[in-house]
């Protein structure tokens, strides 16, 4: 028994335009309800980065900002992207200091170059816990030369070191270049998309994901916002 | 019975539709071909189980299994003789089914026939499309082994602590390091670093050049990363001939040079010292350990 593959055919509502006439869509991220307390993080079994942060680092999975706001939540268009398919040139960095993932949650386009680098005094092993792209784990004592790799495929891939198991990040591998992080109001902005129908997709890595319609006519700033239920726990 | 071998049947038909959508399977090892149609049935009778009809590490035996049965699904293979995230060959797989797995319930498959072994390893890669999508990847080149030596043991104990291997394995090597407590594999499961002192082979192999093969390639899908791009051959061969001397109770080579050297450690060499890195640092712990 045979299974015949099928093509399926996917019409993109997408009218070809200039960025003379491009959109923006901008708007915040917000909670309600009480998030769980960050947790302190004890680093005392690794003083070379215990001493480099003088007040003790704190769980980053959920960070808020003022007036609710949510950081950290990747906005991206999810459908209906002007996906011209260019992979940016420039490689994107995710830095290991003080025995902490800088940035927590890094996106980038698939393909696009990743720099990891280890600036502590402690070897650290780079740990991406991939499902659909290939899992990997290499050591990066100190010292050593920056790991460039790249991934092939979409995915939210979360990250740790296992010599150091508070270390927690995540890699935002985007099919789009038409994404942005949401940062301390919960702010974030996408700037250049010609008029057309899209779908924007919220995500965060405790909350999961949210989704709006939208469309945009002509050179317009649509305001959209997210607003994600805060677990307790 | 004959319900049971009915239901088998039908599982049969839903495992080859899911395989031929993939394409027939085949591995190659030396002479022999295996063929994935032939190992199907041998999987039922052998493998399913731990492994599952699906291939995804979630027979009827799973729960009560610690560590967890290879999912096949996720295609990631703790022994491998590729780098860090790639897949295995057809021969690091064959390899396992015969070694089997001395860290978990997995046994030895060593007297099963040579042509059941190789379908069974054709059947296991039906079960990811990786297998039918990526072209082999480059296996690890390991050059001839150094001389064991009591320079290369004292080397590698440097290595070992410069590499920070005893953070997981332990000073000594009992897979009592500070973070050991805390290590999972891929799927949330604890996991336990190799302990060195019971002396026992390791999870891919006996031999020197396995143990080699293991710390450069990584074991994926654990704790246990890749330190190919870290360091060098000849480094390598003494971080192996350093461990060997934790494996304390083990008859080797590495351990009567050790004892000839008088138990000890030669004291790092001048030039290896960093000045600009204080005391801090014991430099002298690989040595301490031999001393013991």
């Amino acid at each position: 028994m045979r299974t015949k593959s099928m093509l399926v055919g996917v019409s993109t509502l997408l009218m070809s335009s200039s960025l003379m006439f491009a959109g923006t869509v901008s708007g915040k991220v917000t909670f309600t309800g009480t998030p769980a307390k960050p947790k302190t993080i004890d680093m005392s079994k690794e003083p070379s980065c215990a001493k480099q942060h003088a007040t003790p680092l704190t769980t980053e999975s959920v960070v808020t900002g003022p007036n609710n706001g949510l950081e950290n939540v990747v906005v991206y268009v999810s459908s209906g992207a002007p996906d011209d398919g260019q992979v940016p040139a420039q490689a994107v960095t995710y830095e290991q200091k003080g025995c902490q993932y800088l940035p927590h949650v890094l996106p980038m386009h698939v393909n696009q170059e990743l720099k990891i680098t280890n600036e502590d005094q402690t070897s650290h092993n780079i740990h991406p816990l991939a499902k659909v792209n290939h899992e990997w784990n290499k050591s990066q004592p100190p010292g050593t030369p920056a790991i460039s790799e790249k991934y092939e495929k979409a995915e939210f891939i979360s990250v740790k070191c296992n010599v150091h198991p508070w270390m927690h990040g995540v890699f935002a591998v985007m099919n789009t270049n038409h994404y942005d992080l949401s940062k301390g109001g919960g702010a974030f902005k996408l700037p250049n998309l010609p008029p057309g129908k899209y779908t924007i997709t919220a995500w965060h890595e405790d909350y999961g994901t949210q989704t709006a319609d939208i469309t945009i006519t002509s050179n317009e700033t649509k305001d959209v916002n997210f607003t994600f239920k805060a677990k307790a726990y | 019975m004959a319900r049971k071998a009915q239901r088998l049947s039908f599982v049969g038909v839903l495992i080859v539709a899911v395989a031929s959508s993939l394409g027939a399977q085949e591995a190659h090892v030396g002479n022999l071909t295996g063929h994935a149609d032939a190992g199907k049935k041998l999987y039922q009778r052998f493998c399913i189980g731990c492994h599952g009809e699906r291939g995804d590490g979630v027979g009827d035996n799973a729960p009560f299994l610690e560590p967890k049965p290879r999912d096949f699904t996720a295609a990631t293979f703790k022994c491998r003789s590729t780098l860090t995230g790639n897949l295995p060959t057809d021969e690091d797989l064959y390899k396992s089914v015969v070694r089997g797995f001395n860290t978990s319930a997995m046994p030895s498959w060593a007297p099963l026939t040579a042509q059941t072994k190789i379908d069974l390893v054709a059947y296991i890669k039906s079960f990811s499309p990786r297998w039918h999508d990526e072209k082999p990847a480059d296996v690890l080149k390991i050059p001839a082994e150094t001389p064991v030596t009591i320079e290369s043991i004292s080397h590698g104990g440097e290595l070992f602590q410069k590499l920070e291997c005893w953070k997981c394995h332990g000073q000594e090597g009992r897979g009592d390091g500070p973070s050991a407590s805390t290590l999972t594999d891929s799927k949330d499961q604890p996991i336990r670093p190799y302990n060195f002192t019971g002396g026992g082979r390791f999870k891919c192999g006996a031999e020197n050049e396995d143990l080699y093969r293991i710390f450069m390639t990584g074991v994926d899908g654990t704790p246990m990363p890749s330190f190919n791009d870290v360091i060098k051959p000849v480094d390598a061969w003494d971080l192996v001939h350093y461990l060997r001397t934790l494996q304390k109770t083990r008859k080797s080579r590495e351990n009567e040079v050790l004892k000839a050297a008088g138990g000890k450690l030669l004291p790092p060499k001048p030039e290896e010292k960093k000045p600009e890195e204080p005391a801090k640092e014991p430099e002298n712990k690989g040595a301490g350990n031999g001393r013991k």
